[in-house]
Protein backbone atom coordinates (compact mmCIF):
# COMPACT_ATOMS: atom_id res chain seq x y z
CA UNK A 1 0.00 0.00 0.00
CA UNK A 2 1.57 3.59 -0.97
CA UNK A 3 1.28 6.62 1.34
CA UNK A 4 -2.06 8.46 0.14
CA UNK A 5 -1.70 11.25 -2.23
CA UNK A 6 -3.28 13.58 0.09
CA UNK A 7 -0.06 13.38 2.25
CA UNK A 8 2.24 14.88 -0.90
CA UNK A 9 1.68 18.67 -0.41
CA UNK A 10 3.32 19.13 -3.95
CA UNK A 11 3.34 22.90 -4.83
CA UNK A 12 0.38 23.82 -3.28
CA UNK A 13 1.27 26.66 -0.29
CA UNK A 14 -1.64 25.89 1.88
CA UNK A 15 -0.96 22.40 2.03
CA UNK A 16 2.72 22.79 2.68
CA UNK A 17 1.85 25.14 5.62
CA UNK A 18 -0.17 22.80 7.25
CA UNK A 19 2.32 20.17 7.27
CA UNK A 20 4.92 22.70 8.54
CA UNK A 21 2.26 23.44 11.39
CA UNK A 22 1.78 19.75 11.98
CA UNK A 23 5.28 19.53 12.27
CA UNK A 24 5.30 22.39 14.46
CA UNK A 25 3.03 21.21 16.67
CA UNK A 26 4.42 17.45 16.86
CA UNK A 27 7.44 18.58 17.80
CA UNK A 28 6.58 20.89 20.55
CA UNK A 29 4.36 17.78 22.11
CA UNK A 30 7.69 16.17 22.43
CA UNK A 31 9.49 19.24 23.97
CA UNK A 32 6.38 19.51 26.58
CA UNK A 33 6.72 15.78 27.35
CA UNK A 34 10.18 16.15 28.17
CA UNK A 35 9.60 18.81 30.18
CA UNK A 36 6.74 17.07 31.79
CA UNK A 37 8.45 13.89 32.50
CA UNK A 38 11.62 15.88 34.17
CA UNK A 39 9.13 17.72 36.31
CA UNK A 40 7.28 14.65 37.79
CA UNK A 41 10.17 12.68 37.94
CA UNK A 42 12.43 15.61 40.35
CA UNK A 43 8.96 16.44 42.34
CA UNK A 44 6.48 13.57 41.59
CA UNK A 45 3.84 15.08 43.55
CA UNK A 46 2.90 17.99 41.27
CA UNK A 47 0.69 16.93 39.06
CA UNK A 48 -1.34 14.34 41.72
CA UNK A 49 -4.58 16.46 41.28
CA UNK A 50 -5.12 15.85 37.70
CA UNK A 51 -4.49 12.37 38.47
CA UNK A 52 -6.88 12.28 41.19
CA UNK A 53 -9.74 13.99 39.10
CA UNK A 54 -8.89 11.93 36.31
CA UNK A 55 -9.58 8.73 38.88
CA UNK A 56 -12.95 9.88 40.10
CA UNK A 57 -14.24 10.42 36.69
CA UNK A 58 -13.61 6.69 36.01
CA UNK A 59 -13.95 5.08 39.15
CA UNK A 60 -17.92 4.31 39.12
CA UNK A 61 -17.23 2.25 35.86
CA UNK A 62 -14.05 0.45 37.27
CA UNK A 63 -15.89 -0.24 40.43
CA UNK A 64 -18.79 -1.99 38.20
CA UNK A 65 -16.22 -4.53 36.72
CA UNK A 66 -14.80 -5.01 40.84
CA UNK A 67 -18.34 -6.62 41.38
CA UNK A 68 -18.12 -8.89 38.58
CA UNK A 69 -14.74 -9.65 39.46
CA UNK A 70 -15.70 -10.87 42.41
CA UNK A 71 -18.47 -12.42 41.52
CA UNK A 72 -16.34 -14.52 38.73
CA UNK A 73 -14.00 -15.76 40.82
CA UNK A 74 -16.34 -17.41 43.38
CA UNK A 75 -18.28 -18.81 40.47
CA UNK A 76 -15.11 -20.69 39.54
CA UNK A 77 -14.45 -21.44 43.21
CA UNK A 78 -17.44 -22.90 44.06
CA UNK A 79 -17.19 -25.21 40.20
CA UNK A 80 -13.65 -26.37 41.82
CA UNK A 81 -14.99 -27.31 45.24
CA UNK A 82 -16.84 -30.10 43.56
CA UNK A 83 -13.40 -31.40 42.74
CA UNK A 84 -12.21 -33.66 45.86
CA UNK A 85 -14.99 -32.77 48.18
CA UNK A 86 -15.06 -35.92 49.98
CA UNK A 87 -11.02 -36.28 50.46
CA UNK A 88 -11.15 -32.47 50.90
CA UNK A 89 -13.89 -32.85 53.75
CA UNK A 90 -12.18 -35.57 55.86
CA UNK A 91 -8.55 -33.66 55.91
CA UNK A 92 -10.87 -29.90 56.89
CA UNK A 93 -12.62 -32.30 59.92
CA UNK A 94 -8.99 -33.38 61.19
CA UNK A 95 -7.87 -29.90 60.54
CA UNK A 96 -11.21 -28.56 62.72
CA UNK A 97 -10.60 -30.80 65.40
CA UNK A 98 -6.75 -29.78 66.09
CA UNK A 99 -8.23 -25.80 65.34
CA UNK A 100 -10.35 -26.37 68.43
CA UNK A 101 -7.39 -27.37 70.72
CA UNK A 102 -5.50 -24.12 69.43
CA UNK A 103 -8.58 -21.84 70.10
CA UNK A 104 -8.64 -22.85 73.47
CA UNK A 105 -5.60 -21.77 73.71
CA UNK A 106 -5.30 -18.60 71.90
CA UNK A 107 -8.14 -17.58 74.38
CA UNK A 108 -6.26 -18.63 77.25
CA UNK A 109 -3.34 -16.73 76.19
CA UNK A 110 -5.44 -13.55 75.48
CA UNK A 111 -7.48 -13.58 78.98
CA UNK A 112 -3.77 -13.40 80.00
CA UNK A 113 -2.25 -10.74 77.73
CA UNK A 114 -5.61 -8.38 78.49
CA UNK A 115 -5.08 -9.32 82.56
CA UNK A 116 -1.13 -8.99 82.02
CA UNK A 117 -1.77 -5.24 80.19
CA UNK A 118 -4.05 -4.42 82.55
CA UNK A 119 -1.71 -5.49 85.51
CA UNK A 120 0.98 -2.50 83.09
CA UNK A 121 -1.61 -0.17 83.19
CA UNK A 122 -1.31 -0.31 78.86
CA UNK A 123 -4.56 0.64 76.94
CA UNK A 124 -5.39 -1.59 73.98
CA UNK A 125 -5.76 0.28 71.75
CA UNK A 126 -8.18 -1.08 68.69
CA UNK A 127 -8.08 0.37 65.23
CA UNK A 128 -10.93 1.38 63.94
CA UNK A 129 -11.14 1.17 59.97
CA UNK A 130 -11.32 4.62 58.15
CA UNK A 131 -12.99 3.05 55.18
CA UNK A 132 -13.89 -0.37 53.24
CA UNK A 133 -13.45 0.00 49.77
CA UNK A 134 -12.75 -2.32 46.70
CA UNK A 135 -9.51 -2.58 44.77
CA UNK A 136 -10.71 -1.74 41.50
CA UNK A 137 -7.85 -2.25 39.48
CA UNK A 138 -4.07 -1.94 38.97
CA UNK A 139 -1.32 -0.31 36.29
CA UNK A 140 -1.42 -3.88 34.52
CA UNK A 141 1.49 -2.34 31.81
CA UNK A 142 3.25 -0.27 33.41
CA UNK A 143 6.64 -1.10 35.54
CA UNK A 144 5.37 0.91 38.70
CA UNK A 145 2.73 -1.34 40.85
CA UNK A 146 0.35 1.20 41.80
CA UNK A 147 -3.89 0.23 42.90
CA UNK A 148 -6.83 2.11 42.34
CA UNK A 149 -9.16 1.96 45.55
CA UNK A 150 -13.15 3.03 45.37
CA UNK A 151 -12.97 5.32 48.32
CA UNK A 152 -11.44 9.04 48.85
CA UNK A 153 -11.05 11.82 50.57
CA UNK A 154 -15.49 12.14 51.15
CA UNK A 155 -14.72 8.57 52.95
CA UNK A 156 -11.79 9.97 55.19
CA UNK A 157 -8.91 7.91 53.52
CA UNK A 158 -6.15 10.55 53.41
CA UNK A 159 -2.48 10.26 52.48
CA UNK A 160 -0.07 7.69 53.87
CA UNK A 161 -2.89 5.31 55.63
CA UNK A 162 -1.92 1.65 55.29
CA UNK A 163 -4.75 -0.78 53.32
CA UNK A 164 -4.77 -4.36 54.52
CA UNK A 165 -6.83 -7.13 53.48
CA UNK A 166 -7.86 -10.19 55.70
CA UNK A 167 -5.18 -12.01 54.53
CA UNK A 168 -2.76 -8.89 54.94
CA UNK A 169 -1.04 -5.70 54.30
CA UNK A 170 -1.98 -4.45 50.82
CA UNK A 171 -0.32 -0.79 50.23
CA UNK A 172 -0.36 2.09 51.52
CA UNK A 173 -2.23 5.39 49.84
CA UNK A 174 -0.43 7.21 47.65
CA UNK A 175 -2.67 9.83 46.19
CA UNK A 176 -6.07 10.62 47.26
CA UNK A 177 -8.77 12.05 44.85
CA UNK A 178 -12.37 13.08 45.89
CA UNK A 179 -14.09 9.34 45.87
CA UNK A 180 -11.38 7.03 44.47
CA UNK A 181 -7.48 6.70 45.49
CA UNK A 182 -3.91 5.85 44.70
CA UNK A 183 -2.64 2.77 46.60
CA UNK A 184 1.02 2.59 46.67
CA UNK A 185 1.04 -2.10 46.33
CA UNK A 186 3.83 -3.59 48.39
CA UNK A 187 5.19 -5.19 45.49
CA UNK A 188 6.28 -1.63 44.00
CA UNK A 189 9.67 -0.72 44.04
CA UNK A 190 8.95 2.13 45.41
CA UNK A 191 7.53 0.33 49.05
CA UNK A 192 9.13 -0.53 51.89
CA UNK A 193 7.82 -1.56 54.98
CA UNK A 194 9.78 -2.61 58.24
CA UNK A 195 8.79 -5.85 59.19
CA UNK A 196 9.93 -8.85 61.80
CA UNK A 197 9.95 -12.78 61.58
CA UNK A 198 6.33 -13.32 63.18
CA UNK A 199 8.23 -15.80 66.17
CA UNK A 200 10.81 -13.59 67.38
CA UNK A 201 12.30 -9.61 66.85
CA UNK A 202 14.36 -11.11 63.56
CA UNK A 203 13.77 -7.19 61.80
CA UNK A 204 14.32 -6.22 58.52
CA UNK A 205 12.75 -4.13 55.37
CA UNK A 206 10.63 -5.40 52.85
CA UNK A 207 11.46 -3.90 49.90
CA UNK A 208 9.17 -4.64 46.35
CA UNK A 209 10.62 -6.20 43.63
CA UNK A 210 7.68 -5.59 40.78
CA UNK A 211 7.78 -8.89 39.80
CA UNK A 212 4.88 -9.60 42.52
CA UNK A 213 7.71 -10.61 45.10
CA UNK A 214 9.68 -9.00 48.09
CA UNK A 215 12.87 -8.36 49.20
CA UNK A 216 13.38 -9.01 52.84
CA UNK A 217 16.93 -6.97 53.89
CA UNK A 218 17.66 -8.00 57.41
CA UNK A 219 18.79 -4.89 59.31
CA UNK A 220 21.54 -6.62 61.59
CA UNK A 221 23.79 -7.87 59.22
CA UNK A 222 25.85 -11.32 60.20
CA UNK A 223 24.31 -14.70 60.11
CA UNK A 224 20.97 -15.02 57.94
CA UNK A 225 18.63 -16.53 60.87
CA UNK A 226 15.75 -17.10 58.19
CA UNK A 227 14.17 -19.99 57.04
CA UNK A 228 12.24 -21.12 54.37
CA UNK A 229 8.49 -20.63 55.31
CA UNK A 230 8.83 -18.13 57.86
CA UNK A 231 6.25 -15.66 58.34
CA UNK A 232 6.96 -11.56 58.41
CA UNK A 233 4.51 -9.66 60.07
CA UNK A 234 4.87 -5.09 60.24
CA UNK A 235 7.17 -3.99 62.87
CA UNK A 236 5.45 -0.92 63.89
CA UNK A 237 8.81 0.73 63.30
CA UNK A 238 8.08 4.46 61.51
CA UNK A 239 4.86 4.71 63.05
CA UNK A 240 2.97 4.67 59.57
CA UNK A 241 1.88 0.52 59.60
CA UNK A 242 0.44 -1.04 63.53
CA UNK A 243 1.94 -3.98 64.20
CA UNK A 244 1.21 -7.29 63.63
CA UNK A 245 -0.09 -7.29 60.45
CA UNK A 246 0.96 -10.26 58.30
CA UNK A 247 3.12 -9.05 55.40
CA UNK A 248 4.91 -12.17 53.50
CA UNK A 249 6.50 -15.07 53.81
CA UNK A 250 10.16 -16.00 52.97
CA UNK A 251 10.88 -18.27 49.90
CA UNK A 252 14.02 -18.24 48.73
CA UNK A 253 17.28 -17.46 51.25
CA UNK A 254 19.58 -14.78 49.51
CA UNK A 255 22.84 -13.76 50.97
CA UNK A 256 21.44 -10.52 53.01
CA UNK A 257 17.94 -11.71 53.81
CA UNK A 258 15.65 -13.80 51.72
CA UNK A 259 12.79 -13.64 48.75
CA UNK A 260 9.14 -13.32 50.28
CA UNK A 261 5.53 -14.48 48.52
CA UNK A 262 3.12 -12.08 49.47
CA UNK A 263 0.50 -13.08 52.04
CA UNK A 264 -2.47 -10.95 50.53
CA UNK A 265 -2.09 -11.13 46.74
CA UNK A 266 -3.90 -8.89 45.29
CA UNK A 267 -5.11 -10.23 42.56
CA UNK A 268 -7.47 -11.87 44.84
CA UNK A 269 -8.53 -9.45 47.12
CA UNK A 270 -11.31 -7.65 46.35
CA UNK A 271 -12.83 -6.04 50.05
CA UNK A 272 -9.85 -3.88 51.85
CA UNK A 273 -9.55 -2.09 54.96
CA UNK A 274 -7.76 1.54 54.90
CA UNK A 275 -6.83 2.06 58.32
CA UNK A 276 -6.33 4.83 60.65
CA UNK A 277 -2.23 5.68 60.28
CA UNK A 278 -0.95 3.81 63.59
CA UNK A 279 1.42 6.84 64.87
CA UNK A 280 0.67 9.57 63.39
CA UNK A 281 2.73 12.11 65.35
CA UNK A 282 5.78 9.87 65.51
CA UNK A 283 4.85 9.19 61.26
CA UNK A 284 5.22 13.02 61.16
CA UNK A 285 8.44 13.51 62.62
CA UNK A 286 10.06 10.72 60.91
CA UNK A 287 8.74 11.99 57.72
CA UNK A 288 7.13 8.69 56.76
CA UNK A 289 3.73 10.25 56.03
CA UNK A 290 3.59 13.81 55.08
CA UNK A 291 0.61 15.76 56.31
CA UNK A 292 -0.60 16.46 53.13
CA UNK A 293 1.02 17.51 49.89
CA UNK A 294 5.03 16.74 49.36
CA UNK A 295 6.93 14.07 47.95
CA UNK A 296 4.83 11.37 46.37
CA UNK A 297 7.39 8.20 46.19
CA UNK A 298 6.79 6.85 49.66
CA UNK A 299 10.72 5.44 51.13
CA UNK A 300 10.47 4.94 54.48
CA UNK B 1 -34.67 -2.93 -8.42
CA UNK B 2 -35.04 -3.27 -5.01
CA UNK B 3 -37.63 -5.60 -5.77
CA UNK B 4 -35.07 -7.42 -7.67
CA UNK B 5 -32.33 -7.42 -4.67
CA UNK B 6 -33.44 -5.20 -2.07
CA UNK B 7 -29.56 -4.95 -1.39
CA UNK B 8 -28.59 -3.39 -4.49
CA UNK B 9 -28.08 -0.25 -3.79
CA UNK B 10 -26.54 -1.26 -0.73
CA UNK B 11 -22.56 -1.91 -0.20
CA UNK B 12 -20.22 -2.64 3.12
CA UNK B 13 -20.89 0.81 4.04
CA UNK B 14 -24.80 0.77 4.01
CA UNK B 15 -27.33 1.93 1.94
CA UNK B 16 -25.33 4.09 -1.34
CA UNK B 17 -28.62 6.57 -1.37
CA UNK B 18 -29.74 9.56 0.93
CA UNK B 19 -27.37 8.75 3.54
CA UNK B 20 -23.15 9.75 3.63
CA UNK B 21 -21.06 8.95 6.34
CA UNK B 22 -20.80 11.23 9.93
CA UNK B 23 -17.74 12.86 10.59
CA UNK B 24 -17.90 12.68 13.97
CA UNK B 25 -17.41 9.20 13.82
CA UNK B 26 -15.35 9.29 11.07
CA UNK B 27 -12.60 11.14 12.48
CA UNK B 28 -13.66 10.36 16.10
CA UNK B 29 -13.46 6.81 16.40
CA UNK B 30 -9.68 6.77 16.21
CA UNK B 31 -9.99 8.71 19.25
CA UNK B 32 -11.98 7.08 21.48
CA UNK B 33 -10.84 3.32 20.82
CA UNK B 34 -7.27 4.54 21.77
CA UNK B 35 -8.81 6.57 24.85
CA UNK B 36 -10.37 3.48 25.58
CA UNK B 37 -7.29 1.33 25.20
CA UNK B 38 -5.48 3.79 28.14
CA UNK B 39 -8.26 2.88 30.57
CA UNK B 40 -6.79 -0.76 30.66
CA UNK B 41 -5.33 0.12 34.28
CA UNK B 42 -9.20 0.40 35.47
CA UNK B 43 -10.10 -3.13 34.36
CA UNK B 44 -10.63 -5.78 36.81
CA UNK B 45 -6.99 -7.36 36.86
CA UNK B 46 -4.82 -6.83 39.84
CA UNK B 47 -1.39 -7.56 38.31
CA UNK B 48 1.67 -8.48 40.66
CA UNK B 49 3.96 -7.66 37.79
CA UNK B 50 3.36 -5.49 34.31
CA UNK B 51 1.49 -8.14 32.49
CA UNK B 52 -0.99 -7.04 30.17
CA UNK B 53 0.54 -5.05 26.62
CA UNK B 54 -0.09 -1.03 26.81
CA UNK B 55 -3.17 -1.30 24.91
CA UNK B 56 -3.70 2.71 24.37
CA UNK B 57 -0.22 2.25 22.57
CA UNK B 58 -0.88 -0.23 20.58
CA UNK B 59 -4.12 0.77 19.26
CA UNK B 60 -2.11 4.45 18.44
CA UNK B 61 0.06 2.23 16.22
CA UNK B 62 -2.29 -0.09 14.75
CA UNK B 63 -4.69 3.04 13.92
CA UNK B 64 -1.44 5.28 12.57
CA UNK B 65 -0.24 2.00 10.27
CA UNK B 66 -3.75 1.03 9.22
CA UNK B 67 -4.09 4.88 8.26
CA UNK B 68 -1.64 7.23 7.62
CA UNK B 69 -2.76 11.13 7.95
CA UNK B 70 -6.01 10.13 9.80
CA UNK B 71 -4.35 11.02 13.04
CA UNK B 72 -2.18 14.29 13.11
CA UNK B 73 0.89 14.24 13.90
CA UNK B 74 0.42 16.29 17.11
CA UNK B 75 -2.20 13.59 18.32
CA UNK B 76 0.27 12.01 20.59
CA UNK B 77 0.19 15.31 23.03
CA UNK B 78 -3.64 14.63 23.96
CA UNK B 79 -3.18 11.15 23.71
CA UNK B 80 -0.19 10.51 25.96
CA UNK B 81 -1.44 13.01 28.24
CA UNK B 82 -4.51 10.80 28.56
CA UNK B 83 -2.64 7.55 29.00
CA UNK B 84 -0.70 9.04 31.39
CA UNK B 85 -3.11 10.37 34.13
CA UNK B 86 -4.40 6.35 34.02
CA UNK B 87 -0.95 4.42 33.55
CA UNK B 88 0.67 4.82 36.60
CA UNK B 89 3.76 6.11 34.72
CA UNK B 90 5.10 9.89 35.87
CA UNK B 91 3.29 12.22 33.82
CA UNK B 92 5.05 13.44 30.33
CA UNK B 93 6.25 9.80 29.51
CA UNK B 94 3.45 9.01 27.37
CA UNK B 95 3.35 12.51 25.85
CA UNK B 96 7.25 12.52 25.07
CA UNK B 97 7.07 8.54 23.90
CA UNK B 98 3.61 8.90 22.18
CA UNK B 99 4.90 11.87 19.69
CA UNK B 100 8.65 10.55 19.18
CA UNK B 101 6.82 7.57 17.98
CA UNK B 102 4.23 9.31 15.35
CA UNK B 103 7.74 10.97 14.50
CA UNK B 104 9.20 7.95 14.17
CA UNK B 105 6.57 5.90 12.07
CA UNK B 106 6.36 9.51 9.60
CA UNK B 107 10.26 8.61 9.00
CA UNK B 108 9.86 4.99 8.71
CA UNK B 109 6.79 5.70 5.98
CA UNK B 110 9.33 8.13 4.30
CA UNK B 111 11.80 5.39 4.15
CA UNK B 112 9.55 2.89 3.24
CA UNK B 113 6.19 3.76 1.42
CA UNK B 114 5.33 0.87 0.03
CA UNK B 115 4.15 -1.24 3.15
CA UNK B 116 2.55 -4.70 3.92
CA UNK B 117 1.97 -6.47 6.82
CA UNK B 118 4.92 -7.64 7.48
CA UNK B 119 6.97 -4.31 7.39
CA UNK B 120 3.64 -2.91 9.61
CA UNK B 121 4.30 -5.96 12.49
CA UNK B 122 8.01 -5.36 12.65
CA UNK B 123 7.66 -1.78 12.79
CA UNK B 124 5.30 -2.35 15.58
CA UNK B 125 6.91 -4.71 16.95
CA UNK B 126 10.50 -2.56 17.17
CA UNK B 127 8.10 0.35 18.58
CA UNK B 128 7.10 -1.95 20.92
CA UNK B 129 10.00 -2.70 22.54
CA UNK B 130 11.45 0.88 22.54
CA UNK B 131 8.22 1.92 23.85
CA UNK B 132 8.13 -0.84 26.86
CA UNK B 133 12.09 -0.25 27.60
CA UNK B 134 11.95 3.24 27.96
CA UNK B 135 8.66 3.22 30.10
CA UNK B 136 10.31 1.15 32.02
CA UNK B 137 13.47 3.57 32.39
CA UNK B 138 10.99 6.46 32.52
CA UNK B 139 8.68 5.17 35.48
CA UNK B 140 10.61 6.28 38.23
CA UNK B 141 11.02 2.93 39.71
CA UNK B 142 14.61 1.10 40.96
CA UNK B 143 15.79 -0.47 37.85
CA UNK B 144 17.27 -3.58 38.30
CA UNK B 145 18.20 -6.86 36.87
CA UNK B 146 14.30 -8.20 38.12
CA UNK B 147 12.76 -5.55 36.26
CA UNK B 148 14.21 -6.40 32.63
CA UNK B 149 13.29 -10.10 33.38
CA UNK B 150 9.51 -8.99 34.33
CA UNK B 151 8.95 -6.72 31.40
CA UNK B 152 10.13 -9.52 28.38
CA UNK B 153 6.87 -11.47 29.08
CA UNK B 154 4.91 -8.26 28.90
CA UNK B 155 7.01 -7.22 25.46
CA UNK B 156 6.61 -10.52 23.73
CA UNK B 157 2.99 -10.69 24.61
CA UNK B 158 2.41 -7.24 22.65
CA UNK B 159 4.18 -8.28 19.62
CA UNK B 160 2.47 -11.34 19.54
CA UNK B 161 -1.39 -9.95 20.42
CA UNK B 162 -0.21 -6.63 17.62
CA UNK B 163 -1.36 -8.33 14.54
CA UNK B 164 -4.90 -9.25 16.48
CA UNK B 165 -5.33 -5.49 17.46
CA UNK B 166 -4.36 -4.28 14.34
CA UNK B 167 -6.99 -6.69 12.50
CA UNK B 168 -9.85 -5.35 15.31
CA UNK B 169 -8.94 -1.73 14.12
CA UNK B 170 -9.59 -2.59 10.58
CA UNK B 171 -12.91 -3.62 11.54
CA UNK B 172 -13.29 -0.53 13.43
CA UNK B 173 -12.23 1.25 10.21
CA UNK B 174 -15.06 -0.32 8.45
CA UNK B 175 -17.25 0.83 11.24
CA UNK B 176 -15.85 4.20 11.17
CA UNK B 177 -17.18 4.37 7.74
CA UNK B 178 -20.25 3.45 7.76
CA UNK B 179 -22.84 5.34 5.86
CA UNK B 180 -24.60 6.67 9.19
CA UNK B 181 -25.72 10.21 8.66
CA UNK B 182 -29.37 10.59 6.55
CA UNK B 183 -28.94 13.68 3.85
CA UNK B 184 -32.27 16.11 4.15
Amino acid sequence: MASPANRRSGSNKKAQLGVFTGYVLAGAGVLLGAALLAISLLRPGTFTDLRTVAGDAVSPVGEAGAEARTGSRNVFEAVAAYYRAGSRNAALQEEMRVARVRLAEAEALRQENVRLKAVLGLTEEEAKPVAVARLIGSTSSSARRIGYLSAGRADGVRRGMPVSSPMGLVGRILEVGERSSRVLLLTDSESMVPVRRATDNVIAFAEGRSDGSLRLRLVNLGINPIKEGDVFVTSGSGGLFRPGIAVAVATEITRDGAIARLLSNPAATDVVVVEPIWQPDAAAVLGTAPPERGEASGGD
Amino acid sequence: MEQLNPRARRDPFGSRINRTQSSLLAYGLPWVTIMLGSLTPWLPIIAPAPLLPPLGFMLLLAWRLLRPGLLPLWAGLPLGLFDDLYSGQPLGSGVLLFSLSLFAIEVIEARFPWRNFWLDWLTASAMLTVYIALAALFSGAALTLVQFTVIIPQLLLSIVLFPIIARAVAMLDRLRLMRVRRID
